[in-house]
């Protein structure tokens, strides 16, 4: 019966993509139907196959960890894929001629810039957050992923939004909004998704034979929760047709303009902050092999941070038709978030205290140690750039580009390295990494990288910030725009050569993983449930 | 697992609460950070009622100090305006052709004048002032004038403009429709175009353009002068040099001869412009700003 139905619906939606491919007003609809077209015919004929075959049963006392495993392997790809891209904008930027004249409407900057930013936060920092958190969550719980084969189809459903969101930039379909460029259609589908990951998330917490939910648990939910509501109202808009990707926001002027940084900040503050924060309360406690620092600041720092997370948004909108009150708003919230942001620095530090040593002996610790360091360095550069007068220097400038950076490499891309040090040798049974020394080289190169980055930022972002305000003793201005760019040259080459660094370090990390599974030997026991405690 | 025994450096022990091996210890909130934090959200509740920050029913709390970014910048300009009132004043009663004496002024002409046209001539002469080729918006780098490029001549076709009904004053002239109005046949009208092709240096039928010459001299002559360089006191322009205000391949001056050219500039001058006009310090400093872009006489 569940097959007929399945065959049902899949057969419609192959159907509806073929139509769609015909009647698509532009490309990047109808290769996007071409791409469900084929996924759908592809699990139509997968199940046709299947159809009466004998269903193994699951054994409801183990861990569902093959879907993590795949979400490790997502990791990784997705980061070597969204570093590439990032590096090579930067060259971009420094070198004009490599937006080559035949990739012109595929491959210049213009396009290639969204597919980066969705590549890292969402291809690479979504599919961290999807696998550590199906990984703490059902640890955390001592129950098995709620759901059977829902959280095989939350993975696989976040893949196929990844291949239209990026296919969608390179052919032109986007709605202009930063972090929300996918056209509407793909904003339905990731909906789907992700309320399919929420019933997993939170089936599990249900089922969970622990009387308290771990603090890590309550960073994972309210990113859940936070992230479908920021979505969904972004994204309210009217398609043109539904035959095409265009669609209209039904926001206008200054309202669209708040909607969207309301929805870009906490896109950072719940996504690459509460989230990973959430990675950060289990692995790091895990891997130190110590307490948690306090309890009492984990509740403290985590109603403070959600409550005042979601004020913040106006900051990206100084000086501009936004109203005063809501920009001294957004200015007063960003200041007084600093000390919740740290609460989770100084729990994620201090939880050390005692076992310091490890920083010598253990590079994973590391790493994390560091990811945290970065973390606390941007959660105090932010509030103060969005203090009305630094913002005046800084808003527009690559200032903000690295800050962006600082934030994004140093603590959500160490701190995810970190845990698949962790996982990867956890979840295929393996005894050790294949290399330490691999680790530490990764350690170095990705924080070299990261300097270099946020150095070079740093030096362009205030000097084109004052070139732009220098005005002569009649107060006209002195520098044009192009003046301001090419001064910057020397210093996007130095930004490029740090996401070269960071970019090698990646590639030795995926190199290692893999030698950990083809080469280590096995454990000898597969892990059981842990029992309640 | 029990975990009453354990206890810290500090002395505290842990919530008694472990999932898969995690514990929490007791510790307390650190002083500084709980005081810091307290003194942030201080700091906020009195800087929200200093600023413009709540919102209300229909409107927000304007703050006790009144401030206002809009404001501040109305402010800002207000104070740089006062500090150039001198310079203003000079500008307007300039004898135009001294500016340049005077580096400040100059300066001040220049920049002004750059902003000027930004905002008002570049819709036709380009954001570089290069104008577009052949579109009849002509090209003001170069030293090819219409209508003089001495900066007096500059400030006065700005003032009154070309061929409108704006300023009383404004510059005049027409050419006549040859085809249009059947003064010149289309045989006669091929011969002319060719000898202009002849006298701009450009490749012709020397059989055409030797009668061309003739009705050269006969029709045209009067406003391009014999030689063909033209009278910028009747904005006729110059045919002997490579720059071309419509073209000057044989289908455009065809076309030239044959419907005339009627080109409009608006007279600027606030005297004659009701909305949008510029005073004598805006109409110099634009002067001063197109003179010193590279052909100015």
């Amino acid at each position: 019966m569940w097959n007929a139905i399945k065959l049902v619906v899949l057969g419609l939606i192959v159907l509806f993509a073929a139509l769609a491919a015909n009647w698509g007003r532009d490309l990047a609809y109808q290769v996007h139907a071409i791409i469900i077209l084929a996924v759908a015919g592809g699990l139509f004929v997968w199940t046709l196959r299947h159809v009466g075959d004998e269903r193994v049963p699951v054994n409801q006392m183990e861990y569902m960890d093959g879907v993590i495993r795949a979400g490790v392997v997502a990791t990784a790809f997705w980061g070597v894929v969204g570093f590439l891209a990032g590096v090579f904008i930067a060259f971009q930027l420094a070198f004009p001629v490599l937006n080559f004249d035949w990739a012109q409407g595929y491959m210049n900057f213009g396009r290639l810039r969204p597919l980066h930013t969705s590549a890292v936060i969402f291809a690479f920092g979504g599919n961290a957050l999807l696998c550590t958190s199906f990984y703490i969550v059902q640890r955390t719980s001592a129950a098995r992923l709620w759901g059977g084969n829902l959280a095989w189809f939350v993975f696989w459903g976040y893949q196929l939004f990844i291949v239209l969101a990026a296919t969608g930039y390179l052919l032109g379909a986007t709605q202009s909004k930063e972090y929300a460029e996918p056209e509407w259609y793909v904003d339905l589908w990731i909906t789907v998704v992700w309320v399919a990951y929420l019933l997993v998330f939170a089936g599990t917490l249900m089922k969970r034979k622990e009387p308290h939910i771990y603090v890590a648990n309550w960073f994972l939910l309210s990113f859940i929760i936070t992230v479908a509501m920021l979505h969904l109202v972004n994204n309210l808009t009217i398609p043109v047709s539904i035959w095409g990707s265009k669609s209209v926001i039904v926001w206008a002027g200054v309202q669209d303009a708040m909607t969207q940084w309301w929805y870009g900040h906490n896109a950072v503050g719940f996504f690459l902050t509460a989230g990973f924060l959430g990675m950060m309360y289990y692995f790091v406690p895990k891997q130190a092999e110590r307490p948690v620092f306090s309890y009492k600041l984990s509740i403290i720092h985590f109603w403070a941070l959600i409550f005042l997370y979601i004020w913040a948004g106006p900051h990206h909108l100084h000086y501009t038709a936004l109203p005063d009150w809501a920009s001294t708003l957004g200015m007063v919230f960003s200041v007084v978030l600093w000390m919740p942001s740290w609460g989770g620095m100084i729990n994620g530090l201090m939880t050390l205290s005692g076992a310091w040593d490890k920083l010598r002996t253990d590079p994973i610790i590391r790493m994390m140690v560091i990811s945290i360091g970065f973390y606390g360095m941007s959660t105090f550069e932010g509030p103060m750039m969005s203090i009305r007068a630094v913002n005046s220097l800084s808003h527009y400038t690559d200032w903000t580009i690295g800050h962006v950076h600082s934030g994004a490499l140093g603590w959500n891309g160490m701190i995810t390295f970190g845990c698949l040090y962790f996982l990867v040798p956890k979840l295929w049974n393996r005894e050790r990494l294949y290399s330490l020394a691999m680790v530490n080289w990764h350690f170095w190169l990705a924080t070299i990288g990261i300097v270099l980055y946020a150095a070079s930022m740093w030096v362009t972002g205030i000097m084109e910030g004052l070139m732009w305000r220098e005005v002569d003793a009649q107060g006209f201005l002195v520098n044009s725009f192009a003046d301001t760019v090419a001064a910057k040259f020397p210093m996007y080459v130095v930004r490029g050569l740090g996401g070269v660094l960071y970019l090698t370090g990646a590639i030795i990390m995926c190199y290692n993983l893999w030698m950990t599974v083809r080469a280590q030997p096995k454990t000898s026991d597969a892990p059981a449930m842990a029992p309640a405690e | 697992m029990s975990t009453e025994e354990k206890k810290n450096e500090a002395g505290y022990g842990t919530t008694g609460h472990v999932w898969d091996g995690l514990e929490e210890w007791n510790n307390p909130l650190p002083r500084w950070w709980v005081w810091t934090f307290y003194a942030t959200c201080l700091w906020g509740l009195i800087y929200t009622i200093a600023y413009p920050a709540w919102p209300l029913v229909d409107r927000a709390t304007a703050g006790f100090l009144g401030y206002s970014t809009r404001a501040e910048v109305a402010e800002q300009i207000a104070e740089v305006d006062a500090q150039n009132a001198d310079l203003r004043t000079a500008l307007a009663e300039a004898d135009l052709t001294m500016i340049s004496d005077n580096a400040d002024l100059q300066n001040y002409a220049v920049q002004g004048g750059a902003a000027v046209f930004r905002a008002n001539c570049s819709q036709c002469h380009g954001s570089g002032a290069a104008g577009v080729q052949a579109a009849g918006y002509p090209n003001l780098l170069d030293d090819d004038w219409l209508w003089g490029g001495t900066i007096d001549e500059i400030a006065y076709t700005i003032t009154h403009g070309i061929r409108n009904e704006q300023s009383p004053d404004s510059h005049w002239s027409e050419m006549p429709a040859y085809g249009r109005d059947e003064i010149l046949g289309e045989d006669e009208i091929g011969q002319v175009v060719h000898y202009v092709l002849q006298i701009s240096g450009q490749e012709h039928d020397a059989a055409k353009a030797t009668p061309g010459a003739e009705l050269f001299l006969n029709e045209c002559s009067g406003c391009h002068m014999e030689n063909g360089m033209g009278d910028p006191t009747q904005g006729a322009p110059n045919l002997t040099d490579a720059i071309w205000l419509y073209g000057g391949t044989e289908e455009t001056l065809t076309e030239t001869i044959t419907n005339a050219r009627f080109g409009v500039m608006p007279a600027w001058s606030e005297e004659w412009r009701a909305a949008g006009g510029l005073d004598q310090a805006e109409i110099n400093a634009v002067a001063a700003y197109v003179h010193q872009l590279g052909g100015g006489q």
